[in-house]
């Protein structure tokens, strides 16, 4: 199963690329766990995770090509 | 007044079908408040003293700078040193006189922000920095008040439309149901600090005035429930949809009495590494110990540090480098301003649990500042 990553602002500078294939997760959890044993500073990081472009509060099943956006916050104005 | 009558300046705009002259006097009735009057609140509050908003408030309590005016379009050199929100009425008020400013040159706070806000329809937050963020959000919910999102970094944008119920699903969401917990100091650069291509605030900006003539006016359909991503590199939008979460109203102020106990300052810095030192006892500690001192800014960035000795090693690399060094002694880390120094600090103290590790408070811009006060202090003593 794979799952494409979308990642913006900070984030993307921590993964170095803007999107990504991920291959090995279930679920949201162990793609961020994995996400984050590959990109240690991801840890200390907040952000937001859509899945198929809806903002999720909690773990969520993954289908294969579903795609996961990771969106930090901004604070400049 | 050059106008025949009071549509007249008006005319591209009301003779369009959707508009006419009904959304016209709807603008002309509104109130909107523009929270900061920098990147985001300039070009906003151009479009929105065209458009022909009748009141429009302005918050800031900054003054102009010379590094502003690479976006900040409203101001010049000769605006330097002014307070903004009143340089942005005064040039507002020459573009349309028609219009009413109310001038606000104050920090917004709990204690002053809901008297401020609940005179207006419409709040547009152009502020710079997660407290505010955060506090307009919850006041703008207490008060219910549709409010603009709008924020910047680099070369990406964010906007969206929050506490305003989405007519079709009766769904409304707001700031902390996208981000709940503000993120850490140290991981979350500001313009200063990361830089931020001139135009982009222009841009979003723009979008935020075009979605509160849309609310005011009732024509399209606003951006409730959605977080538009813009990045002017890619060329590339990316929407979020945002539904209500669970925790969200627990941790929200409930009324007004407990909302002007809440601390935001302290919850946007809550987690915020508080290892750090003032240039003075940095100076000391450098002079008594053998401290390692460390570099964390990327190569070439200024000014060049030659009044003592150091590592460079960039933020960007920092963890990667690390690897291969051991450090015994006590730790000094520096940037330019001292905010991406919090981040190495968190980084070391988890690599060399043992070591004290400290930031330079300020960065090395704020050392250097008090380093030429002395050096001046010391050249004029008899």
């Amino acid at each position: 199963m794979e799952i494409d990553v979308l990642t913006f602002g900070q984030i993307t500078d921590i993964i170095k690329e803007a999107k990504l294939k991920i291959s090995g997760a279930e679920n949201t959890d162990e793609l961020i766990k994995l996400l984050e044993n590959n990109y240690p500073a991801l840890q200390s990081n907040k952000y937001s995770i859509a899945v198929n472009k809806k903002i999720i509060q909690e773990n969520t099943q993954l289908q294969h090509q579903d795609t996961v956006a990771i969106l930090p916050p901004f604070s400049g104005g | 007044m050059t106008s025949l009558n009071k549509y007249h300046r008006y005319q591209r705009q009301t003779v369009l079908k959707e508009f006419g002259t009904a959304a016209q006097e709807k603008l002309f009735r509104s109130k909107v408040l523009v929270v900061g009057a920098g990147g985001l609140g300039c070009p906003a509050l151009q479009y929105l003293a065209a458009a022909g908003v009748g009141t429009i408030g302005i918050v800031d309590f900054d003054i102009v700078e010379f590094t502003n005016l690479q976006r900040q379009t409203l101001y010049s050199v000769e605006d330097i040193g002014k307070l903004k929100a009143q340089t942005a009425a005064d040039k507002m008020k020459a573009f349309n006189p028609d219009i009413l400013f109310h001038i606000h040159n104050i920090k917004l706070d709990s204690k002053n922000s809901l008297d401020i806000i609940s005179s207006y329809d419409v709040v547009m937050d152009g502020t710079d920095n997660f407290a505010t963020r955060y506090l307009i959000n919850d006041a703008c919910m207490l008060l219910n008040k549709p409010l603009l999102y709008g924020a910047v970094l680099r070369f990406e944008g964010q906007i969206g439309v929050f506490n305003m119920e989405d007519k079709d699903t009766n769904i409304k969401s707001n700031y902390r149901d996208l981000f709940p917990v503000p993120p850490d100091p140290a991981s979350a650069p500001s313009c200063n600090e990361a830089g931020v291509l001139g135009v982009l605030p222009g841009i979003i900006g723009t979008m935020q005035a075009t979605e509160v003539i849309k609310i005011i006016t009732g024509i399209g359909k606003p951006l409730c429930n959605t977080i538009i991503s813009y990045n002017a590199l890619t060329n590339l939008f990316y929407d979020f949809m945002i539904s209500p979460a669970k925790g969200t109203d627990a941790s929200v102020p409930k009324n007004k009495e407990e909302f002007e106990k809440f601390d935001y300052e302290w919850f946007c810095n809550a987690h915020a590494v508080l290892n750090e030192l003032t240039p003075a006892e940095f100076d000391g500690l450098r002079i008594q110990e053998k401290i390692e001192i460390i570099d964390v800014r990327e190569i070439g960035e200024l000014p060049e540090v030659d009044e003592f000795l150091f590592t460079q090693i960039p933020l960007s690399v920092f963890e990667n480098e690390l690897k291969s060094i051991t450090i015994k002694n006590k730790i000094v880390v520096f940037c330019q301003t001292g905010k991406r120094s919090l981040a190495a600090v968190k980084i070391l103290n988890e690599k060399f649990p043992k070591c004290s590790v400290w930031s330079l408070k300020g960065g090395i811009e704020a050392w250097k500042k008090d380093y030429l006060n002395s050096l001046h202090a010391s050249s004029i003593k008899p």
